[in-house]
């Protein structure tokens, strides 16, 4: 290997990286707050990149169906939980809110020239109909259980994840989707040739993990998903609803996820169930991160990144075999160093 | 209906009908029961982790693979007989399944899953790339079992292989459940108190992902051989989440549940591939969210799987194991030796006890005597019950020497120190609320038996277990829980169920017992028993140290009392001069304001 193949190689490594980043900072937030493992995180990929693609290609975001139905399903299930605590006061809000909101959107998305609208306002549309399912899932598949052990939420993730990747297969169909690059062409820096999309995808993570940062210093919001994380029995006392940490932090996962996809879709064929290894290569890096720490967990997915994309040129064919047996090493050393086991009992 | 359904007999009918069913049914019908076998088999192993441990993998079409792949290779390309390569399948499994429980099991519960997800896709893609396992092409031409001379060719013949196997691993695993072994295994989701009963939690967790593995291992052995052709496709981490699927859905806390989850999913894949394609009016793998909905569904409104609903709706009281309702007399267990009277049996110098900034026990110093009963009281929030979890090594001290029978304990988990004879209530009731009041005092005893999960599986344990359950039996007689043996403990009041406690902590024949305010909750005709009780072990010999906050209980019953108040010592002496001592008569009442 010489210089400069190792140079885009290592260019390759932190493009995927700061993908993975990206993903596994959301997982840790995800799982710190409601102690939901999120394996469907690779799937608001999926769905964000194809959506986009879709879009771009002037045809109506396939997932909007499933936003309008499942915001029908929590328009339901939250107005039967208002009625029982005697609160119909909250009807017209929840109607309004879940199920009337997506239609009308739905509607207006339709009768607009999609293929002429600018890239950025295409990338909203296509977000805005992928986003809302984190939410959605949240109230419909976890928010029911979302006391129960972490196992049981961990089966109900995967369950999750079997679902949409069924239903992306038929949204989608099973051929990949890729869409223009943010900014065609590239600059040549010293002996390395970089093209401009990694140059977005670098700056943009970095933004979006300075905004999160942000976003958690600074907000109310943030502070609320902070205090739940750290105890939610407190936070519930302090006025926090943990419903609503729920389904604030799956909201950002989904965002998150969606948004990853879009940034990748120009330099790597997306197909309807590439996310999966994605995700999961976030959470490789999330657990090198020790599912608790956010740099850690970022500068694990990078690693990540350059270990795929260096095995990718030695040897390709045990790429994957070589990035998740990574985890071992890691899990070993955890194992070894830590001694407090955490007990879920129930009493 | 009861009596005429008794679980042997059901198993027997079963047999019985499936055995018929290879010379009746169609090719299409045995092909799918062969499959179904083959499945229920590992969703066996899921039970077992999952419902059971309250553990799970999703690797485990990985270790099926393992198998399939083992014997494949052998066979063809080094001509090794189908038996030989069953045994090196195992071997090579057991040794992965170690190795990846030494290394997730310590951690939280979910680092096994996930561990067991990056496993399954490396396993999936080395299967794919490997020249030597013939890529994703796969490995044809494996040799047919041969039993006794008899070639089991034929997907009928091999029926009986798989079903015989299933079988048996069915009748092993409820003859270990139903064994001491199997009590620690029920009780491993309740850490603390499975460890202060001295049991090694880390070893059985293992344990049961070492069992889950192999079965696994052999189900995969079977389909190579019933296939004749191994390729990477079902052994990939789909099929993995698929098995849980079965499992969860048939109902993880039963054994049966495996087979009806595997039954129920086999016959529901075929008739959903076939059938929703023409109604949807489109191709794709509607079976996966379907089955993905309903593990959604089943997982709100029916944790324990639709198993358990499927037998209450036809009124068969059939229980996850075949409960004994009489308990058998047996010798007697072998006890320990009862140190002299008034010698000195515990000692704490000096032990402190810090959460961060907060000092919960200042420098505390009490010993305990053999034939002696010492109150530990105080307001509460004044740290008794931390200086019992220091003594009992449930959460060690921070500084200072504990010695029992003369010995350094102050640096050895709960589980050792059980093993030096030291047994203990909690303050909160720890129990198996789903097992029986006696299965739960014989976990007490569970340092007395030898027999390991293997003798126990084959019944080899029955003696000792007579021995086992006629000491909690005896034990727990003699607390006047008699009429409640076969109860389960959540059925029982919460005083009652502290009295199984002690029961529990008597069963392990201890030489010290620990009491956190065993009187709480009980009548006053039962704390005088209680009492009563407790004087006749004292009166054995045993040293008893207790901590109470019924003064009528404690004055009458104990030889010394301490009182502790904000974490320190405040006076200590006999009941009498304890009653009179201003110091306490403040602690407790407040001062006089002068």
């Amino acid at each position: 290997m010489d210089g400069s193949i190792a140079l885009l190689l290592a260019q390759d490594g932190i493009t995927n990286g700061a993908i993975y980043a990206l993903l596994s900072l959301a997982l840790v937030l995800v799982f710190a707050v409601t102690r939901v493992i999120f394996i469907p995180q690779g799937e608001f990929v999926a769905y964000g990149a194809l959506s986009m693609a879709a879009v771009n290609a002037g045809f109506l975001p396939p997932t909007m169906w499933v936003v309008v139905t499942l915001g029908v399903a929590v328009a339901i299930v939250d107005s039967v939980a208002a009625l029982r605590e005697g609160a119909p006061a909250r009807l017209p809000m929840i109607i309004l809110k879940n199920a009337v909101l997506p239609i009308l959107a739905m509607i207006v998305v339709r009768y607009l020239p999609l293929k002429d609208l600018a890239y950025p306002v295409q990338v909203l549309i296509a977000l805005g109909f992928v986003v809302p399912l984190g939410p959605q899932v949240y109230r419909l598949a976890f928010q029911p259980v979302a006391e129960a052990s972490v196992l049981l939420l961990l089966i109900v993730a995967v369950a999750v994840h079997f679902v949409m990747v069924g239903m992306g297969l038929f949204f989608f169909g099973a051929e990949g989707g890729r869409i223009p690059a943010f900014t065609d062409g590239g600059v040549t820096l010293g002996p390395a040739y970089i093209q401009y999309q990694t140059i977005w995808i670098v700056c943009i993570a970095a933004l979006l993990i300075a905004g999160l940062a942000l976003f958690f210093e600074h907000s109310i919001y943030g502070k609320a998903l902070r205090a739940t994380a750290i105890n939610r029995t407190g936070a519930r006392l302090m006025g926090i609803s943990a419903d609503l940490a729920g389904k604030l932090c799956f909201t950002l996962a989904a965002l998150v996820g969606a948004f990853s996809g879009i940034l990748i879709a120009p330099i790597t064929t997306i197909y309807y169930d590439t996310g999966f290894l994605i995700g999961l290569k976030g959470f490789v890096g999330a657990i090198i991160g020790g599912l608790a720490s956010y740099p850690l967990a970022a500068a694990g997915a990078i690693l990540v990144g350059l270990l795929e994309s260096y095995s990718s040129f030695y040897a390709s064919a045990y790429k994957e075999v070589i990035v998740f047996t990574l985890i071992l090493p890691v899990l070993l050393y955890q194992s070894l160093t830590t001694h407090h086991i955490d007990d879920e009992e129930e009493h | 209906m009861a009596r005429f359904l008794t679980p042997m007999r059901t198993m027997l009918a079963f047999a019985i009908a499936m055995s018929l069913l290879p010379l009746l049914a169609a090719q299409f019908t045995v092909t799918l029961a062969n499959y179904i076998g083959l499945y229920a088999l590992v969703a066996l192993g899921l039970v077992l982790l999952t419902g059971i441990g309250g553990l799970t993998s999703f690797g485990q079409a990985a270790f099926v693979g393992l198998g399939a792949y083992a014997t494949a290779y052998l066979t063809t390309r080094h001509g090794m007989s189908p038996w030989g390569t069953l045994i090196v399948g195992m071997v090579f499994t057991t040794a992965v399944s170690l190795a990846l429980g030494f290394i997730t099991l310590r951690l939280s519960g979910h680092f096994l899953p996930l561990g067991t997800i990056a496993w399954g896709i490396a396993l999936y893609f080395m299967f794919g790339n490997l020249e030597a396992l013939g890529g994703h092409g796969g490995i044809d031409g494996i040799p047919p079992v041969d039993l006794f001379g008899l070639e089991l060719g034929s997907s009928r013949a091999f029926f009986y292989v798989i079903w015989a196997t299933l079988l048996a691993a069915i009748v092993t695993t409820q003859n270990m459940l139903d064994s001491r072994e199997g009590r620690a295994m029920r009780s491993l989701r309740a850490m603390t108190m499975t460890e202060a009963m001295g049991i090694n939690t880390l070893r059985y967790r293992m344990v049961l992902f070492m069992i889950a593995a192999q079965f696994a291992c052999v189900s995969g052995w079977l389909y190579a051989h019933l296939q004749r052709f191994v390729n990477p496709t079902p052994f990939s981490l789909g099929q993995g989440i698929e098995y849980l699927f079965m499992a969860v859905l048939g109902g993880a806390a039963a054994v049966w549940g495996a087979v009806f989850g595997a039954t129920a999913v086999s016959f529901l894949k075929e008739f959903l591939q076939d059938q929703l394609p023409k109604l949807i009016g489109a191709t794709g793998n509607f079976e996966m969210v379907v089955f993905g909905l309903l593990t959604i569904i089943v997982l709100h409104r029916a944790r324990d799987g639709v198993w358990p609903i499927l037998m209450r709706a036809f009124a068969i009281a059939v229980p996850a194991r075949e409960l004994t309702r009489t308990v058998e007399p047996a010798l007697p267990l072998p006890r320990r030796d009862v140190p002299e009277r008034g010698s000195e049996v515990l000692q704490v110098v000096n032990v402190t006890k810090r959460f961060g900034g907060l000092v919960a026990n200042n420098q505390m110093n009490l010993t305990v005597r053999a034939g002696e009963v010492m109150a530990l009281i105080g307001p509460n929030g004044a740290g008794k019950s931390t200086l019992f979890n220091c003594i009992s090594g449930v959460n060690p001290a921070t500084e200072g020497e504990i010695r029992f029978m003369g010995q350094r304990i102050e640096h050895l988990g709960s589980r050792a120190i059980a093993k030096l004879g030291m047994s203990r209530s909690f303050q909160h009731v720890r129990l198996n609320q789903d097992m029986t009041v006696l299965e739960n005092a014989a976990i007490g005893a569970h340092l007395r038996g030898r027999k390991n999960f293997v003798q126990s599986a084959w019944r080899l344990d029955r003696e000792e277990e007579r021995r086992l359950l006629w000491e909690a039996a005896h034990q727990l007689q003699r607390c006047g829980l008699g009429e409640h043996l076969f109860d389960t403990c959540g059925s029982l009041p919460l005083g009652k169920q502290r009295i199984v406690e002690i029961a529990r902590a008597l069963s392990s024949d201890p030489t010290l017992l620990l009491l956190d305010e065993p009187a709480a909750g009980l009548r006053h005709l039962e704390k005088r028993a209680l009492a009563d009780l407790l004087a006749k072990l004292r009166g054995e010999g045993m040293a008893i140290l207790l901590v109470e906050h019924d003064m009528d209980f404690v004055m009458g019953l104990a030889d010394r009392v301490l009182v502790m108040e904000f974490g320190e010592y405040l006076a200590e002496g006999l009941p009498q001069e304890i009653q009179t001592n201003p110091k306490v008569l403040e602690a407790y009442l407040g001062g006089v304001d002068e």
